[in-house]
């Protein structure tokens, strides 16, 4: 199971990616591994303001389904079109090519409140117990 | 096999009608030309077709009829025969719904009868029977709930729904504008009292409970939580599916609950028919009886008429009243069992559900060893161990000649495997399955593979249940989830 | 008990395996207080044959189709049912099994209901549809809570020409989600679109219209869906007799966004009311909208074709509190006999009998309005079914009974401004000399109020 170090943690399971004010959100491996195969994505519109925490994406496979929560705050810059056709591309390359959407992020403070990969990893044991 | 669309001939017919006897007119002197359909592609098959066709599909289908059906919070009981041809009768079968009530006195009075035993059964005051399957009688008790408290001019905005609650009970909540919240169980599988009392208030309406509950499990502080609710002002909620288990033994009414919905393709013997028509219907203490669907059936004297005058009712959920062709198997079968035979359908379901949980448990994980009601939940955890999956042993089981039982619910149990196996199944029946789960739960260990890929439907010399011979793989869910392909289209190609 | 083949030699056995003395312990969790100390109060149980005599006595009490004839429709109708869908319908490998939650084992049943799914697309002009739903008016009601979910909007426009238990149905709905109902008004017979124009606006969520309507007459759908999309509200048409899909245009070529009806005209009885099936279909854009079991094509792991229940994530056993609904068990086996019916029908039998049902409807009409007591009340063009007014429409049910004919309905129950008007309709079981005797009992002086009925006198089916 991978956890990339250099990306930041929410404990619903998503992960972001931060260059300047921008920050790029998919989901981990452990939850696409829990997931299963997805088979849908609902993708937020692109301009939705939306507050850290805020369900701003849905996640299908053939046996459940699960909202992706915004880790911070900000408005929704863009979308990954290619998931529409593709779902399998979360499960493929969760930390690449299956990212969900990208955020501007409105309060780089927030950034504080989410995981690291160690600590990730940690709340994961923990849940698993 | 082919689709009938794919068998298709111009020019074949499956049916004769007759002439038109009456002066025709040109059609487009009755309906404006622009009203016309220019085109219909309905297949063009002989009837010789049409049967053959449909018959080799349900030689492709596992039925009661056929095998053992353990479908966990389905109550698969045998479908008595004599039900079927009872409701063929020309009274039942070919009476109009809005012929006079004089006209309908058989028909009102079998309702009003069916009401007034379901009632006795579960110790309610009123019954109506319109709902057309267990959901809907849910949403329909739900919006009297509604309508119960609206009429107080109270506002309650949440429902509580504990973990292990049918996935209808919260869907249910949320078409009547409810909140759903939903409790933890206990570590023995039941109700936490103390979580319960820590959500429940002034803005509670109902709390729903299924009850055995979906483990298979009497809730045996039942009586404190109603009364509880009770002492809060919220109504408590059964869902009656699991009503098998306590026919003539217990009463919903007794343990304080104010309403339930009965399942009558589960309890009362009805066929499911493939996934429907159900009947589902719904009893209600006295203070609720205004609130029911209308139109109520009324007796006067020796005459049965249709109560339309109800000021306080929540209205009508369905057409006419009810799916009254289930309701006259229901009825049928109950007249044939009398309250001695209800009695022994309970003690029955109870001791087999016992017998195989006991048979199984040293080989599957069993959350909560405890004795249960008419139905258990195992999981396959320790086979997860192994790489193995419950939807594995499900298809496995195909491969010895039964049916799975219902897997992966309750949420609350991971790899669940929920067993009910109903009174209508004799011992060796029970052995035989027990021996096939044990063997699986074998395979597991020495071959996992064999399980991983069941179902191998030509394979294990002729143990394969028939509807399964020569049939499909395992089917893959997830493409037919990322591409749905709902509807035939004459360029579709598949091999068949 | 016959249905249970345990003895009590196999109960003891078992009750040795459990190491329990007797099944009363096996009752131990439930508390002592709620044990029934006594039999339930319910009738003793009967014999087969003692059963098949009472239930026969029952069911003589109603009257029935196949011994009266019929011209009451009014959304449940006298058609002809083939004998290979009861035979068919009856293989208990059917009707005995459960949802097809296991495909491996259900490709029968799966593969019915794809190819219903298909007919309903071609009869309707939809891209998809679902399984079925409980009957035509829950079906009407849900198709609203979709298109409250879709547009977000709370107002719905329903018609009063659609049927009044569909609209009670549809109330009772909106009542618990809190949506508003607003009723639009008629003139001659058709909704009146002045008033639908006015009433529709960006709060709009759907136009809600029966087509042909309650009083068999055939709506303008084109100017409807002109008013109804002008604001982007949804356009939802019913279809509650549909054997007009055999010769009318389908509501998808008309521009609906979604299409329920009542199937239970395609090889149903009429069985007092239920069981029946509704059906819903949409866009593909509405897909993944819409309630309901969905089944699918797809490949075994040899790549050959089969078939699956798919798009589960939206049901109510997934997604719980936010399901597109909570519809779990539906109609399978009324859908099955529909998909028969269909097939066997085939194109120029569908039509057929849509054409036998609008030719019989045109014939009891003319001669029904040369009648000097009957009035032609609108005059729009209608399918099978067609509205009077009389004189006496009380007597006139009560002489038609005596002569072994089931009547028309009486408007006024439902509304209250259509007193002695009756709705008649015709099928193609409807014979010329069904039809000729019917008018010359309401051309007869019997049917004229000549004196008041005498109350203690009432008409007695079961002995007529």
């Amino acid at each position: 199971m991978k956890i990339p170090k250099e990306l930041k943690y929410a404990k619903t399971h998503e992960w972001i990616r931060v260059e300047k004010e921008m920050g790029t959100v998919g989901i981990t491996d452990y939850a696409q591994e829990q997931l299963t195969d997805v088979v849908f994505v609902e993708l937020p519109q692109i301009g939705k303001v939306v507050s850290k925490g805020e369900a701003v994406a849905v996640v299908e496979s053939v046996k459940s389904v699960s909202d992706i929560y915004a880790p911070v705050s900000g408005e929704v810059l863009e979308v990954n079109k290619e998931l529409e056709n593709k779902p399998g591309l979360i499960n493929e390359e969760p930390y690449g090519k299956g990212w969900i959407f990208k955020i501007k992020i409105k309060n780089p403070k927030e950034l504080d409140f989410l995981l690291s990969a160690e600590e990730y990893e940690k709340s994961i044991k923990a849940e698993e117990k | 096999m082919k689709l009938i669309f794919e068998k298709s001939r111009p020019g074949r017919v499956g049916i004769s009608l007759p002439d038109c006897d009456v002066p025709e007119k040109k059609i487009e002197e009755l309906v404006p030309k622009d009203s016309l359909r220019s085109k219909l592609n309905l297949p063009e098959v002989s009837e010789v077709e049409v049967v053959r066709h449909y018959t080799k599909l349900s030689t492709q289908n596992y039925g009661i009829d056929t095998g053992f059906y353990p479908l966990g919070s389905c109550t698969m009981k045998y479908n008595p025969k004599v039900n079927e041809e009872i409701a063929k009768l020309p009274g039942f079968r070919s009476s109009h719904p809005l012929q006079d009530e004089e006209l309908s006195q058989g028909a009102l009075e079998l309702i009003y009868h069916l009401g007034k035993v379901l009632c006795e059964i579960t110790g309610m005051d009123g019954f109506t029977l319109q709902p057309a399957a267990g959901a809907q009688g849910e949403l329909a008790g739900l919006m009297m709930v509604k309508a119960y408290f609206e009429h107080k001019k109270e506002k309650r905005t949440k429902v509580i729904v504990p973990d292990s609650s049918h996935g209808t009970n919260p869907a249910s909540a949320t078409l009547c504008g409810y909140e759903s919240i939903t409790i933890r169980s206990n570590e023995k599988g039941t109700v936490d009292l103390k979580e319960l009392k820590k959500v429940l208030d002034e803005e509670v309406a109902c709390i729903i409970l299924t009850n055995p509950n979906t483990l298979g499990l009497f809730e045996e502080e039942i009586l404190e939580i109603t009364a509880i609710a009770h002492q809060k002002g919220a109504l408590v909620y059964c869902d009656g599916a699991n009503m098998n288990a306590f026919l003539g033994i217990a009463r919903p009414g007794d343990m304080g609950f104010d309403i339930i919905h009965l399942n009558l393709h589960k309890t009362f013997s009805t066929p499911h028919g493939g996934g429907g028509p159900g009947s589902g219907p719904v009893g209600v203490k006295k203070s609720l009886v205004p609130f029911l669907p209308k139109p109520t059936i009324e007796k006067e004297k020796d005459r049965y008429r249709l109560d339309y005058d109800r000021p306080l009712s929540i209205g009508k959920i369905k057409t006419f009243y009810g799916n009254f062709g289930v309701m006259v198997k229901a009825y049928a079968y109950l007249r044939t069992l009398g309250p001695e035979g209800l009695r022994e359908v309970a003690e029955n379901a109870v001791l087999n559900a016992n017998y195989l949980m006991k048979k199984l448990k040293s080989y599957y994980y069993l959350p909560f060893d405890r004795v249960c009601m008419h139905e258990f939940v195992l999981s396959g955890k320790r086979q997860l161990e192994e790489g193995v999956h419950t939807n594995d042993i499900a298809k496995r089981l195909l491969d010895y000649g039964f049916h799975a039982p219902t897997i992966y619910f309750p949420l609350i149990v991971s790899e669940a495997i929920m067993i009910e196996p109903t009174e209508t199944e004799s011992k060796e029946t029970l052995d035989e399955f027990a021996s096939a789960m044990i063997r699986i739960a074998k395979e597991t260990e020495e071959n996992p593979e064999i399980v991983k890929t069941a179902p191998h439907p030509t394979a294990e010399g002729g143990r394969t249940h028939p509807s399964t011979k020569g049939g499909r793989r395992r089917l893959d869910a997830v493409t037919a989830a990322r591409r749905p392909n709902l509807r035939w289209k004459k360029l579709d190609k598949y091999r068949t | 008990m016959k249905f249970i083949p345990n003895t009590d030699r196999d109960r003891k056995e078992m009750l040795k395996f459990l190491g329990v003395k007797s099944i009363k312990k096996l009752f131990k969790n439930i508390p002592e207080e709620l044990l029934l100390k006594k039999n339930l109060k319910i009738p003793k149980g009967l014999s087969e044959i003692e059963l098949v005599k009472e239930m026969r006595l029952l069911s003589g009490k109603n009257a029935d189709l196949e011994h009266y004839s019929c011209f009451l429709g009014a959304g449940a109708y006298h058609h002809f049912i083939p004998a290979i869908i009861p035979h068919l319908v009856g293989r208990s490998e059917f009707y005995t099994s459960y949802t097809p939650y296991q495909p491996e084992a259900s490709q029968g049943l799966l593969q019915t209901i794809y190819e219903f799914q298909t007919l309903i697309c071609e009869l309707t002009g939809m891209d998809v549809a679902n399984a079925s739903m409980y009957d035509g008016a829950s079906a009407l009601a849900e198709a609203m809570i979709m298109a409250f979910h879709i547009t977000g909007r709370e107002e719905i426009i329903i018609s009063k020409t659609i049927h009044p238990e569909y609209r009670e149905v549809v109330k009772t709905y909106a009542q618990a989600k809190d949506l508003k109902i607003i009723e639009v008004g008629y003139e001659n017979g058709i909704t009146f679109l002045e008033e639908l124009n006015k009433k529709v606006s960006d709060k709009t969520a759907a136009v809600l219209i029966q087509n042909p309507n309650f009083f068999g007459s055939l709506e303008n759908l084109k100017e409807i869906e002109r008013i109804a999309h002008k604001n982007k509200s949804l356009f939802i048409v019913a279809i509650v007799e549909p054997t007009s899909l055999g010769l009318l245009k389908p509501p998808g070529e008309l521009g609906a966004d979604i299409v329920v009806g009542e199937g239970q005209s395609f090889g149903n009885p009429i069985s007092f009311g239920g069981p029946y099936l509704g059906f819903m279909a949409t866009k593909d854009k509405y897909m993944r909208k819409l309630p309901g079991r969905l089944v699918g094509a797809t490949t075994d792991s040899k790549g050959r074709r089969g078939y699956i229940l798919t798009l589960q994530a939206r049901e109510q056993h997934i997604r719980r509190e936010r399901a597109t609904s909570n519809i779990c068990t539906n109609q399978a086996l009324c859908a099955l006999a529909a998909t028969i019916y269909l097939v066997s029908l085939g194109k120029e039998g569908l039509r057929k009998v849509a054409e036998l049902s609008t030719q019989k409807a045109h014939y009891a009409f003319g001669k029904i309005k040369e009648i000097e007591k009957f009035e032609e009340v609108f005059s729009s063009p209608f399918y099978n079914e067609f509205v009077v007014k009389c004189k006496n429409a009380k007597r006139i049910n009560q002489v038609l009974v005596k002569e072994k004919i089931i009547g028309p309905l009486e408007l006024e129950r439902y509304y209250p401004e259509l007193k002695n008007h009756l709705l008649f309709c015709t099928t193609e079981m409807n014979s010329r000399g069904e039809i000729d005797k019917l008018v010359s009992v309401l051309r007869s002086k019997d049917v004229e109020p000549v004196k008041p009925v005498d109350p203690s006198d009432p008409l007695n089916p079961s002995t007529a």
